[in-house]
């Protein structure tokens, strides 16, 4: 992958910490534990490294290494998701014949 | 295949944007879900795209490794129950950052002979040092909430010096690699030295601290996939990282706070170990719990006007959720106010009960936050607490002594009747005692909470 430099890099970290606390604390109470899994879900784009890191691998130990962190990172990736759709299918409102909330 | 790195980067940026948006979305439970899949849309073109760098081989091994993740994965999300979910979001965080340890230790090998740039090698560290601790001591706090290893926190003597020992050595590794000391067993050893930390890290904190731990985790984990994003020099990967790293401190913060400790507390106080004093100093003044029956809570319940209840992990435990969203719309029919009061650690981690009651098709709109509800609790008639004990005990507000004071609770004690439904008079998960089961205005109802709501029913169907 291109390098961009370490100034632009810490520049996009820094922008993405505040834009991450800034997302992060519309998300009521409610729904805390599907953004766990969520965001674990998404921490799981180190998939990406563990195929750029096996995808060029050309001797023993880094395609044995490569290997592990590509099944460790699916996991996360696949289960992550699924997990979080499960949790958030559950959520509903109030059926539409009963009366809406008061308020 | 795409050899254009403007191409390649443009793709990525696709993917940071759903990324965004996928968390966006989960501001309201109306189109959280929605946002999952626009966050899975975001991956598979992450993941597409990668697959289609220029230069990109060993097929085979990307798809079996690929595909015994995605196996372990699918299954484990699809059979774990939700009570389990604390535990399952753990394995996942731990995995993930395993990965970025891995990747870490790779691109380190692959460099060897050192073309490794002191920012590559500073990132290369971290990654490996935080993904490393993030593994081990999610698998701890896994192995603790599934109860492979007591929930009690783990101390010993001289476990400070050892963790000491262990951080210096690790320190001092790290250093020696960032000063340009290009051996590849110290990185392994610097990764053992942190899985260790790990261990020790999580060992001695109690069960009751697990949703502050893992969410913390959850923020390593992501600070590595960051760090392995200086690493390989992927914007998506730092801005990704980050976006968790950012989250996982937020709840972190948000949690300690709800329980009114600090983080470090949390982390190093070693909970539950400094109950002795706290139990001693209670005086005995023969106060003493009554115990009712179903018949006689079911009378009390048809006659009020508005009930609150406060579910607790003990409701989930005897997977009694669908028994009391039965029970509350039995009250309903009868004109009866009922809600459900949530405290933000009720369960084994943030927002847990919301999903438990969820999966019992509560509707969400009934589900209230401790602020929204608590100014509520003097108006009420009947506070059902069903297998909750810390977060409505009083002595939060009034016992210094204790050491859940100053914690913000569920003010049940306002209001005009409480019915405490238990399994017996054991503490709750903190280990201390509740003066909550001593006010003349509570009863107890003892027995599996299971059993307890089925009879009420019954009895209030019978009313």
């Amino acid at each position: 992958m291109t390098d961009i430099g370490l100034v632009t890099e810490l520049t996009v970290l820094v922008l993405a910490i505040f834009l991450g606390f800034e997302v992060i604390s519309k998300v009521p109470t409610m729904l805390h534990t599907p953004l766990m899994s969520g965001t674990n879900f998404i921490h799981g784009i180190v998939v990406v490294g563990a195929i750029v890191v096996l995808g060029f691998a050309d001797d023993g130990f880094t395609k044995t290494i490569g290997f592990v962190a590509m099944v460790l990172a699916s996991a996360n990736v696949v289960g992550g998701w699924f997990v979080t759709d499960r949790m958030l299918e559950m959520f509903k409102r109030r059926p539409d014949e009963k009366r809406e909330p008061k308020r | 295949m795409i050899s254009d790195p403007d191409v390649v980067g443009t793709l990525y940026l696709v993917s940071i944007i759903c990324f965004i948006l996928a968390l966006r979305f989960l501001s309201s439970p109306k189109h959280a879900r929605r946002g999952n899949w626009v966050g899975g849309v975001g991956m598979v073109i992450a993941i597409a795209t990668t697959l289609a760098l220029d230069g990109i081989s060993n097929w085979l091994l990307i798809i079996i490794g690929g595909a015994i993740g995605s196996i372990v994965g699918v299954v484990g999300a699809r059979t774990v129950k939700m009570t389990a979910m604390p535990q399952m979001v753990a394995l996942f965080n731990g995995v993930g950052g395993g990965a970025a340890a891995l990747v870490a230790l790779a691109e380190f090998h692959v460099a060897e002979g050192g073309d490794l740039g002191s920012e590559e090698i500073v990132s290369i560290v971290l990654s490996a040092l935080i993904g490393s601790i993030s593994f081990s001591g999610s698998m701890i706090a896994f192995g603790k909430l599934q109860e492979l290893i007591s929930g009690r926190p783990i101390v010993f003597v001289g476990q400070n010096v050892v963790n000491v020992a262990i951080l210096a050595a690790g320190a001092g590794l790290g250093i020696a690699l960032i000063a340009g000391w290009d051996e590849q067993w110290a990185l392994i050893a610097l990764i053992g030295l942190a899985l260790l930390f790990g261990v020790m890290f999580v060992l001695p904190i109690g069960g009751a601290d697990m949703p502050v731990v893992i969410s913390l985790l959850n923020a390593f984990t992501g600070l590595a996939a960051s760090a392995t994003g200086f690493v390989l020099n992927s914007t998506l990967l730092i801005v990704a990282g980050m976006l968790v790293g950012a989250s996982g401190t937020l709840l972190t913060l948000l949690m300690a706070k709800a329980m009114n400790r600090s983080v470090a507390n949390v982390l190093f106080g070693a909970f539950g170990q400094v109950q002795t004093g706290a139990g001693a100093a209670r005086v005995d003044d023969g106060r003493t719990v009554r115990a009712t029956t179903a018949d006689d809570v079911a009378v009390q319940l048809s006659f009020a006007r508005k009930v609150i209840i406060v579910p607790g992990y003990g409701l989930a435990v005897a997977q009694a959720q669908h028994d009391v969203r039965q029970l509350a719309e039995l009250l309903e029919e009868k004109g009866i106010d009922v809600a459900y009061a949530i405290h933000p650690v009720a369960g084994r981690m943030p927002g847990h009960m919301n999903v438990l009651l969820a999966e019992a098709n509560v509707p969400y709109d009934q589900l209230k936050e401790m602020d929204e509800i608590n100014p509520e609790f003097p108006q009420t008639d009947v506070a059902l607490v069903i297998g909750a004990n810390d977060v409505v005990n009083p002595a939060a507000r009034s016992d210094p002594a204790s050491p859940i004071y100053g914690m913000p609770i569920l003010d049940v004690d306002k209001a005009a009747s409480i019915v405490v439904m238990k399994r017996s008079m054991a503490p709750g998960f903190a280990g201390i005692d509740n003066e909550l089961f001593l006010d003349p205005k509570t009863t107890m109802l003892f027995g599996n909470a299971k059993d307890s709501i089925v009879k009420l029913i019954a009895a209030v169907k019978a009313q």
